[in-house]
């Protein structure tokens, strides 16, 4: 299961900020602040796992990170996951992310957060993972924007 | 809610539209890790919805599979029927050619992949049938997915996991350990750390296999990846068996100068320990150990000393090579307080040897006394050495006074300074050794000579006070005679059997005149055993009081001060206090701390009786006191009764 998706800048400035399990606001802010120290620390050619800090909930758990241009994807998930498989799916979400916005890039995330909210829910559902499928998605988030355009022309003057 | 809800997330599950029924499939499965009695509800859907053709309704039906199968027993029988069907659509996945829609990199729907084989994984376990099934796709699986990307290789994993996770076939088992170590070689380092995880699963149950592997494992270690190297370290320590030991524990211990600090006292204490499950010699192991402990000392746990001193004091023929080696060690560097305190109490025990000047094994070496005496004062001085350290040079500087052959003025001197110092336990060490030498200069020789070996689980510490102790009454004993005879009435009175072996006939006290109460403290053991005091004996102004201490580390042993007050207005002179005990005791009587109890609540008079108890016999304690107390001679016989229970079970 996943316990949380966070993606931040290389200044540890947080773009998205995803928690699938109950934690109070200040346990969050740290979370973020102690995982972007965890990750910047490392170099560009060693793995991508990194045994998780003592906060998010021990032992269990391991933060798959993957570096992109200037933001840092880290999933933070237990050991029922598979992690060259989160890899993967860290890999699947960028490029959805990729198709609905054209090459996106960091202010799309800071200026359309619910879009790429949006994108997330399609894929992963209550820290379990829902549709792989990149063509599923974006079909989906495209029938999305079609009822909204269809809603506000009917309200609209 | 859930229990609410439930009805309408099962009639959901069987909608048309799939984007609904995906979705629904994961609610359930939240669901029952909420209320675990709502599995009986989904169950039955689970058969219908494996048909379907949609991937993600597939994806999230094998996930709520998986998660009912490792809730209930009963549910993973049930499901133990789908892996036929389990099998075919893998296979189809496998085998159909490219299909762009669910494809990555080559590989179709690599997430599939690795759920289905982890819900065979879970199906499969201890269950013969259903493995025999899956041994064909599987070795399918392993041999025809492309491993040059990275989907390709998490396939390939869970392939591997599930092997070796059922009962497949031997050559499956096989063909599993050499893809973990191709793996191995890989230069992508996740795929590495992956295979060092599983591996490091694997080692419990297929331990040769995985030795094969060893040459890599170690390459791992030298890794600046902080990740990949804590894995292999731990792999390493799984791996160290009694014929490559000397090869990876010189390995380990290369590691051991360059690795992260976090990891140093993992490392430091894994090759203490492999080292001592495997050490081919004793020589050896105690190179080992002080290798460790230059390199690492302030990491090393706290035993690491206590097992040292031990393992040097049992190797004789050793003695003069520890000494020397360890006399080096420490001249370089006195900042590592496990190597000083080894090297104080070693050089304090075997110093003759030390200066002997030869010894085959190591270089020659010649020392003068002055040299380790300088050394040992500079320990003392240094703001680096712990308090216990200190203890330590001083007892080693005290016991050198006996093996050293010169005159022993420069460690007068210095055990008199310390006789004032800040520390307690310093003081009180110096102070003690300072009376040895005034006083009982006779007694030092024997009091100071070699320790006898400690046991194993005594601290070292306490294992050095109690055989002071022991030599301490010891020689109190050789220095008067017992008058047998007017004792022998008392025991006869203990004991049931007559005329059966005397035991150790109780001590008359010395007749040395007062000793400091000082003398009395080291004798008094620390552990606090709450058990109540007794008055046992009053008459005229003066009374006796006993109190008991059980040591928890020798239960057999208790410990009894007998305190005598008087509170009457004249003195009592000539106060004599002897005890028996039945026969299967052992009864050592300590020298009191005066003979005449002051009047009027004066400073009481306490005297210390160790009673060994090794059978829990119920115990019996008879007193016998002489004094002269208002101009008449008094004698006292009696039995003390109400002792309490705890002083014997």
């Amino acid at each position: 299961m996943i316990q949380a998706i966070l993606v931040f800048n290389n200044h540890g400035k947080p773009r998205l900020v995803r928690f699938y399990q109950r934690f109070p606001e200040e346990i969050q802010q740290q979370i973020v602040r102690e995982t972007f120290h965890l990750v910047l620390k490392r170099d560009d050619n060693i793995c991508n796992f990194l045994e998780g800090g003592s906060l998010i909930g021990g032992s269990d758990y391991k933060l798959i990170y993957r570096h992109y241009a200037t933001l840092y994807f880290v999933f933070c998930v237990d050991s029922s996951e598979s992690e060259l498989g989160i890899l993967d799916l860290i890999q699947v979400f960028v490029e959805t992310l990729d198709k609905c916005f054209e090459n996106v890039c960091e202010l799309d995330l800071i200026f359309h957060m619910d879009k790429v909210h949006y994108i997330l829910q399609e894929v992963v559902m209550g820290g379990m993972v829902l549709e792989t499928n990149m063509n599923e998605i974006v079909a989906q988030i495209e029938a999305q924007n079609r009822l909204e355009k269809s809603e506000v022309s009917v309200l609209g003057p | 809610m859930c229990r609410d809800l439930a009805t309408e997330v099962e009639k959901l599950l069987l909608q048309p539209g799939s984007y609904v029924r995906k979705k629904a499939v994961l609610t359930a499965v939240h669901m029952i890790r909420k209320v675990p009695e709502l599995s009986n509800i989904f169950l039955p859907p689970c058969a219908q919805l494996l048909h379907e053709r949609h991937h993600g309704i597939l994806l999230g039906t094998i996930t709520l599979i998986t998660e009912l199968c490792e809730r209930s027993p009963a549910a993973l029988k049930h499901f133990r029927k789908v892996v036929p069907q389990l099998v075919q659509i893998l296979r189809t996945l496998v085998t159909t050619g490219y299909s762009t829609e669910h494809s990555i990199s080559g590989v179709s729907d690599p997430f599939l992949q690795v759920q289905i084989l982890r819900l065979l994984r879970i199906l499969g376990r201890n269950h013969e049938e259903s493995s025999e099934t899956m041994n064909d796709l599987l070795a399918q699986v392993a041999t025809n997915t492309d491993t040059s990307r990275n989907a390709g290789n998490a396939v390939l994993f869970e392939t591997v996991l599930t092997i070796m996770d059922t009962r497949s076939a031997a050559g499956l088992r096989v063909l599993a350990v050499n893809i973990l170590g191709r793996f191995l070689l890989n230069n992508d380092k996740n795929i590495r750390y992956v295979a060092l995880t599983s591996l490091l699963r694997m080692v419990q149950s297929d331990h040769s296999a995985v030795q094969r592997h060893r040459p890599t494992v170690v390459e791992c270690l030298r890794e600046p990846d902080a990740s990949l190297s804590r894995r292999a370290l731990e792999l390493s320590l799984a791996l160290v068996n009694s014929s490559n030991v000397r090869a990876m524990t010189q390995e380990l211990q290369s590691f051991l100068e360059s690795c992260p600090p976090d990891l140093r006292a993992d490392c430091a204490s894994g090759i203490l320990l492999a080292a001592e499950r495997f050490a081919p010699t004793k020589r050896w192991h105690i190179d080992t150990i002080l290798r460790v402990l230059t390199t690492a000392g302030t990491h090393v746990r706290d035993d690491a000393v206590a097992n040292l001193t031990q393992l040097i004091g049992g190797a004789q023929e050793l003695h003069a090579y520890s000494v020397r080696r360890l006399y080096s060690a420490l001249a370089e560097d006195i900042s590592q307080q496990p190597l000083v305190q080894v090297a104080a109490w070693c050089i304090g025990e075997y110093g003759d040897l030390l200066l002997e000047g030869s010894c085959e094994e190591t270089e020659p070496l010649q020392v003068k006394e002055e040299e380790v005496l300088a050394l040992l004062e500079k320990v003392l001085q240094s703001h680096m050495s712990l308090p216990a350290t200190r203890g330590y040079a001083l007892t080693a500087l005290m016991k050198l006074s006996t093996r050293l052959r010169g005159d022993n003025n420069r460690i007068r001197q210095v055990v008199s300074i310390y006789g004032s110092c800040v520390d307690v336990e310093l003081q009180q060490r110096a102070v003690e050794y300072n009376t040895l030498f005034r006083k009982y200069d006779h007694m030092r020789a024997a009091i100071l000579e070699k320790m006898p070996l400690v046991e194993r689980g005594g601290t070292q510490d306490e294992e050095a006070k109690e055989s002071k102790e022991a030599q301490l009454s010891e020689a109190a004993l050789v220095s008067t005679e017992p008058p047998a005879s007017k004792l022998l009435d008392l025991l006869d009175l203990l004991d049931s059997s007559s005329g059966a072996a005397q035991p150790p006939p109780p001590l008359e006290p010395s007749p040395g005149g007062t000793l400091g109460h000082l003398l009395d403290l080291p004798c008094a053991s620390p552990a606090p055993a709450s058990v109540p005091n007794l008055r046992v004996f009053e008459r005229e102004g003066l009374q006796l009081n006993l109190s008991f201490v059980r040591p928890p580390e020798t239960p057999a042993l208790l410990l009894i001060t007998v305190t005598a007050v008087n509170t009457s207005g004249a003195d009592v002179t000539h106060f004599v206090c002897q005890a028996a005990v039945p026969k299967s005791f052992q009864l050592q009587l300590q020298a009191p701390s005066g003979d005449t109890v002051p009047a009027q609540g004066g400073l009481p008079v306490t005297q210390l009786l160790r009673i060994f108890n090794p059978n829990k016999a119920p115990l019996r304690l008879k007193l016998r006191l002489t004094y002269h107390h208002l101009g008449q001679s008094v004698q006292e016989i009696f039995e003390v009764n109400n002792l309490p229970a705890e002083t014997w079970q």
